[in-house]
């Protein structure tokens, strides 16, 4: 008999759900995005956040029911983002999944955010097998991970400033772009120069995988303000085409370098910046000349998604790893953390 | 008593970092210190230096996604990034006073976006690019209590240039 999880995922800008049967198979996937709401604001405002999430929730996990044609009867267990996150977000998912699984008596499964993220990849591609490095990389993560078997992570670094996501944003925000600021630099930058101004590229060559973008943020935000206070013409297309071969450059060679050092076969992309084109192009032509296979998972799956997290609870139901209903929603949880 | 106002020049994020050490001896629980400061002028950096003095293991790390970071050292610290609010009211719905008028140091960046939700006694600390690398900081104190703290930080040794 197949199981379907019903996955919940509140953890920042999205209200979604989804239904995976098997762990593989996406049966529905509905995602309410609060872009618009957030563009306005040139980002997450959290108080609107968890009050549309509120306004949400319920309609979109009917409609990935609804989409599924199954019945809130034939699920096997709930899982739902329990962290990291904004906390007023994270806990009207939660609240809903547990007074659900409470109701029909099911497992309840409380999934990390960032987890679910390489998760998302198992959706897609069969041919993962551990151990791999993973590169987390999103508006408010940037982590490299190596993971011996599903379940057991070791972080190898992190960003000690700002993530890389977070950056685009703020740049973008800057040039009175908008937001996000992923998918607008990546459009705008192909028209650019990428080698044409020379930003930093922190911590390439310090020998950890910690990240830093700050330094390179700052750079980019002087070299913009140099130019306005001389009432010069702001090359936008070339600076952020810089900026973000910046950015590739360092997560590319910290991603390689950790499979090298590894000794693993394949290199595994997670989160929303997984989506840019230009970090996948390189970081595969890179890896193809070390025989190094790399997978990232379709741009829809990149962002957040319920999928994800419906993918991640099915591995944990069938190791009978429930949550407890006295689970809490966790702003800064880190992968390693148990959650049962 | 004299409104006693200081600038100190800083030449690198290094420099910035230490000095936000310095600041770290000299605070206590209850204490709440805004931060101004564009894009990219130091004021993270400025609170890692702080957080390094009072001990804390963790990375200190930009906080605007999660709006407020917590760590434990010496005593809690309640770091908050206000870039993604558009509206001072949101501040609301972050139960705010449980943290400025909590137990732990407040730090605050982009704290001009909830000005009149600060209170009254805090210490206003300014950063402006003076160029690429060098910063020049300032130091307004609102309130006694932060008087009192800058006098003793200009007595630092080394403090100024």
């Amino acid at each position: 008999m197949s199981d379907l999880i019903l996955g919940i995922e509140t953890s920042c800008d999205e209200t979604a759900a989804a239904i995976v049967e098997d762990g593989k198979k996406i049966i529905s996937n509905v995602v309410a995005s609060q872009i618009s709401i957030h563009q306005k604001y040139g980002g997450v405002v959290p108080e609107i956040a968890s009050r549309k999430h509120m306004e949400y929730i319920i309609p979109v996990i009917d409609k990935a029911l609804d989409e599924s044609g199954k019945k809130i009867t034939d699920l096997s267990a709930i899982a739902v983002t329990y962290g990291p996150g904004l906390i007023g977000s994270l806990l009207v998912g939660l609240s809903v999944a547990k007074a659900m699984a409470y109701a029909q008596n099911i497992p309840f499964i409380g999934i990390n955010h960032l987890e679910a993220h390489i998760y998302a990849n198992l959706l897609e591609h069969n041919e993962i097998k551990p151990p791999f490095v993973c590169l987390i990389v999103s508006g408010g993560h940037t982590s490299l991970v190596y993971i011996r078997h599903f379940g057991e992570y070791k972080l190898l670094g992190q960003t000690k400033d700002d993530a890389a996501g977070e950056v685009f944003d703020k740049i973008t925000k800057v040039l009175d772009l908008g937001y996000p600021g992923g998918p607008i630099t990546e459009r705008l930058a192909k028209e650019g120069e990428p080698s044409s101004i020379k930003f930093p590229r922190p911590l390439l060559n310090d020998g950890s995988y910690d990240f830093s973008f700050s330094g390179l943020k700052t750079a980019v935000n002087y070299y913009i303000k140099e130019l306005k206070e001389k009432n010069k013409i702001i090359p936008v297309k070339d600076i952020l085409s810089s900026f973000q071969q910046a950015v590739v450059d360092v997560l590319v060679e910290k991603t390689l370098r950790a499979a090298l050092e590894f000794k693993t076969k394949q290199i595994v992309l997670a989160g929303g910046v997984a989506a840019n084109s230009s970090l996948r192009r390189e970081i595969k032509k890179k890896a193809n000349l070390l025989n190094i296979k790399v997978f990232y998972p379709s741009t829809f799956l990149c962002t957040d998604n319920a999928a994800m997290v419906a993918s991640a609870g099915y591995y944990k139901f069938k190791e009978n790893k429930k949550s407890s209903l006295s689970l809490d929603a966790v702003s800064r949880l880190p992968l390693e953390r148990k959650y049962y | 008593m004299v409104k006693m106002n200081f600038t100190i020049i800083t030449k690198s994020p290094e420099e910035t970092k230490k000095l936000g050490k310095e600041v770290s001896k000299l605070v206590k629980p209850g204490d709440l210190l805004a931060f101004y400061g564009e894009l990219g002028a130091g004021k993270t950096c400025f609170i890692q230096g702080i957080s390094r003095g009072l001990e804390v293991k963790d990375y200190v790390t930009s906080p605007s996604f999660t709006i407020i970071n917590e760590y434990q050292g010496k005593i809690p610290i309640y770091h908050f990034d206000l870039f993604r609010l558009n509206n001072a009211k949101e501040i609301l719905e972050l139960s705010y006073k449980e943290y400025f008028y909590g137990e732990g140091l407040t730090v605050i960046e982009w704290a001009e976006k909830i000005e009149q939700f600060l209170p009254k006694e805090h210490l206003k600390i300014d950063i402006k690019f003076k160029d690429r690398y060098q910063r020049k900081i300032s130091f307004i104190p609102q309130g006694d209590r932060f008087n009192n703290f800058l006098e003793e930080l200009s007595r630092i040794e080394n403090i100024r240039d």
